[in-house]
């Protein structure tokens, strides 16, 4: 007998969580309980008061258990809002990177000519190494990375994804 | 300004303001101000279990059988832990409970104290909610917050975790008013646009089925009512979960007993067969559905629920409807009437569950040696109805038994653990049942196996006087396992035989019971007459046939209608996919 998958689809999703003790292990918690997956996920937050946390977290699900993520979060008593950006149409998503490559001579040029089309900014510097900034969605952090790793990649430390609805209404 | 006090008695005076009668629990280190709040103030009865997990299965039972929130008060680490299969078996079967817990001072916190554990973080996906309450100014309000989230929408479970210096400092504590919360809101009140819809369907249906579950007992009593009134104005047919038996009374003609996987013919053929499937207050469990693809496939399904995630969860569903079942069904019932809708003609479809019903499926042969186990519960039934007991039970065969034929006319009087399975449950529940219902007949019908799992209850029951009565069906053996072991791997029985029983009745006598060993059938009725007549508790050990299984059956992962009947062969081999499914 072999075990089978239904196939999934990335959704993005935008959490609006009273900020308390305990509430990320709660959100996280479900996920692993349930059996869903996260593929990444924020969270800091957002009102002046610090009351309110917004949690940004990209899963992937068949449309059934999608419905069931929503509806199971929405039933967390510290919840109050579950938004699925990806259902409700055009969104903008961002990350930041710090990309730390280290080198010298002909790679550490290239490294900066890489950076600067990347629109990466140096935030440190040394004789042989960068701290390189970059910002953007995914996919263009994803191909940072991989470009950095010809010309000395060290190491990377990647925020997640924080994502918003494009307009003017909140999500 | 208000005068401050401990939080121990905040929290006391808090269980009093929110009309807390009884609290299950046993005392520790990490409670003892609180043991101590209850022992000045009085106000509150105290049943001191013999195992933090029998409270929380007698908190279960008082809630279940009385329609109030159970409470428990449990000590920090072990005490917590032990509660934790009760407030997991509360969270399944949605029973409004509140737990509370005595944790290390907060200054102690993750240090790995004596009898430290992190209750809140066990507990957080075993309950509706809990709290870590740190400050004694929150306690008052949060045991209010707590006791409102138990008690309204799905009800379950919530901890509260009260660390020992947060119940010896001080505070001030207001009762507080009706609770708005900023998050958490039920609806209550289901869309009348879709209840219309509802009505219409139903109004059309030429073959339709009542699905009815435990959120109807657990809407209250008035929810019963509307679904007696809610069938008699449509006519349609009525099944049952095993959480929402008594909600329809077993004797009413349009009953047709309880569905799945030990449900009855005609139940599981009416659904398979039906135009429309009014689910009202059930969750589609893998029990009740068989196999997903073929359940009840050519039916427009309608679901009421007041949790919006149990809607589509497993099957989907035509007509959603969120809200609380009692407020629906009450709706549909004014829209139908004043629509002036006729009681449809549905004598094509009660001849065809006629003829379903014709199977007698639940019957079964008598034998001249043997006490059947079936027979035990029918002579049981009849010496006892005329009371409307409490029935309890354990968890397997016993229990199927009980559901198939024991019937019930009232909603509130039939306790098991359904959702978990938790063996061990039915003794403290009938503990808890019978604190909330004093006058009342509580029997718990158990097997030798699963009695043992929380027999140490004996003593409480003893030591708060509580006449409750124990029907175990003794056939020496875990029998579900066994059957199951019949049916799937060539009736090889690893580890299913009960050896080493004590001798129930002198294990009784021991705890100040009164026992009794019926053996022959010429012993039942007596032996049961006997059992009712003595004002105290009773332990019965009832010998039943040993091999005998549980039917109908619809094995794990077949179709309604693959059921297995009584009498049939069964035993044998299955595949690996089978062999998978629970």
């Amino acid at each position: 007998m072999h075990i089978t998958q239904e196939a999934a689809k990335r959704h993005t999703l935008a959490i609006m969580v009273d900020n308390e003790p305990g509430i990320l292990a709660r959100i996280a918690g479900l996920f692993t309980a349930r059996g869903y997956n996260i593929e990444s996920l924020t969270v800091s937050d957002v009102t002046a008061d610090k009351a309110v946390s917004r949690i940004t977290i990209v899963t992937s699900a068949s449309d059934h258990v999608m419905e069931q993520i929503l509806s199971q979060l929405d039933r967390l008593i510290p919840v109050h809002s579950v938004s699925d950006l990806t259902a409700m149409g055009p969104h903008v998503e961002r990350e930041l990177a710090l990309v730390k490559v280290k080198g010298t001579g002909d790679h550490r040029i290239e490294a900066l000519r890489l950076a600067d089309v990347y629109r990466a900014r140096v935030v440190d510097a040394t004789t042989s190494s960068f701290v390189f900034e970059v910002t953007g969605g995914p996919d263009k952090i994803d191909t940072f990375i991989m470009l950095m790793r010809e010309v000395g990649l060290i190491e990377v430390a990647r925020t997640g994804i924080v994502a918003m609805a494009r307009g003017k209404d909140p999500a | 300004m208000t005068p401050e006090k401990s939080g121990a008695d905040i929290l006391v005076e808090a269980l009093c303001d929110l009309g807390v009668e009884v609290v299950f629990g046993y005392p520790g280190g990490a409670v003892l101000p609180i043991y101590d709040a209850l022992f000045r103030s009085k106000r509150i009865k105290h049943v001191l279990v013999r195992h933090e997990q029998a409270a929380t299965h007698a908190a279960e039972g008082y809630a279940r059988a009385t329609g109030k929130c159970g409470v428990v008060l449990v000590t920090s680490g072990p005490g917590a832990t032990n509660a934790v299969t009760g407030i997991t078996d509360a969270l399944m079967d949605s029973i409004p409970m509140v737990v509370l817990t005595g944790q290390v001072p907060t200054s102690l916190i993750g240090s790995d104290a004596f009898q430290e554990a992190d209750t809140v973080g066990i507990t957080r996906h075993c309950s509706k909610h809990n709290y870590l309450v740190k400050d004694p100014a929150k306690l008052g309000g949060i045991i209010h917050e707590a006791f409102h989230i138990a008690t309204s929408g799905r009800p379950g479970p919530v901890v509260v975790d009260i660390p020992k210096d947060v119940q010896i400092a001080t505070a001030a504590y207001t009762k507080p008013g009706p609770i708005q919360h900023k998050t958490y809101r039920p609806q209550i009140k289901a869309d009348r646009a879709l209840i219309e819809r509802a009505v219409d369907l139903i109004a059309a249906a030429e073959r339709p089925i009542f699905y009815t579950g435990g959120g109807i007992i657990n809407s209250g009593p008035a929810a019963s009512q509307m679904l007696r009134e809610l069938a008699r104005i449509t006519g349609a047919p009525v099944t049952s979960t095993l959480m929402g038996l008594g909600a329809l009374p077993a004797s009413s003609d349009q009953w047709l007993g309880m569905l799945g996987m030990h449900g009855t013919y005609e139940a599981n053929f009416a659904m398979n067969e039906a135009d429309l499937v009014i689910c009202l207050g059930a969750r589609f469990d893998d029990r009740v559905t068989g196999r997903l693809d073929a359940f009840s496939p050519n039916s427009v399904k309608i679901h009421v629920d007041i949790d919006r995630s149990s809607i589509n969860k497993t099957v989907r569903v035509d007509l959603p409807i969120v809200g609380d079942v009692g407020h629906a069904m009450e709706d549909m019932i004014k829209i139908w009437k004043a629509r002036q809708h006729p009681k449809p003609d549905l004598t094509d479809w009660w001849q065809r569950i006629a003829g379903w019903r014709a199977k007698n499926c639940l019957g079964f042969t008598d034998l001249p040696s043997d006490i059947m186990p079936q027979r035990a519960i029918r002579a049981l039934w009849e010496a006892t109805h005329k009371r409307n007991p409490i029935i309890t039970t354990e968890v397997g065969q016993h229990q199927m038994w009980a559901a198939q034929h024991f019937d019930f006319e009232q909603p509130n009087k039939w306790l098991t653990s359904g959702g978990l399975g938790t063996m061990g449950y039915g003794l403290p529940a009938a503990i808890g049942a019978q604190m909330g219902n004093p006058n009342a007949l509580v029997i718990d019908i158990a097997g030798e196996a699963s009695i043992q799992m929380n027999i140490q209850e004996l003593g409480t029951a003893t030591q708060y006087r509580l006449p409750v009565k124990i029907f175990i069906l003794n056939n020496q053996y875990m029998g579900m396992v066994r059957q199951w072991q019949e049916l799937t791997y060539s009736s090889r029985y690893a580890e299913s035989y009960s050896d080493s029983l004590p001798d129930f009745v002198r294990l009784g006598e021991a705890y100040g019971w009164k026992g009794i060993r019926i053996e022959t059938m010429d012993q039942l009725d007596s032996g049961i007459a006997e059992m009712l007549a003595h004002d105290g508790p009773v332990i019965v050990d009832c010998m039943v046939s040993q091999l005998a299984n549980c039917f109908p059956m619809i094995p794990s992962g077949a179709a309604h209608t693959e059921m297995i009947l009584q009498g049939a062969e069964v035993s044998g081999e299955m595949d690996d996919a089978a062999k998978a499914l629970v």
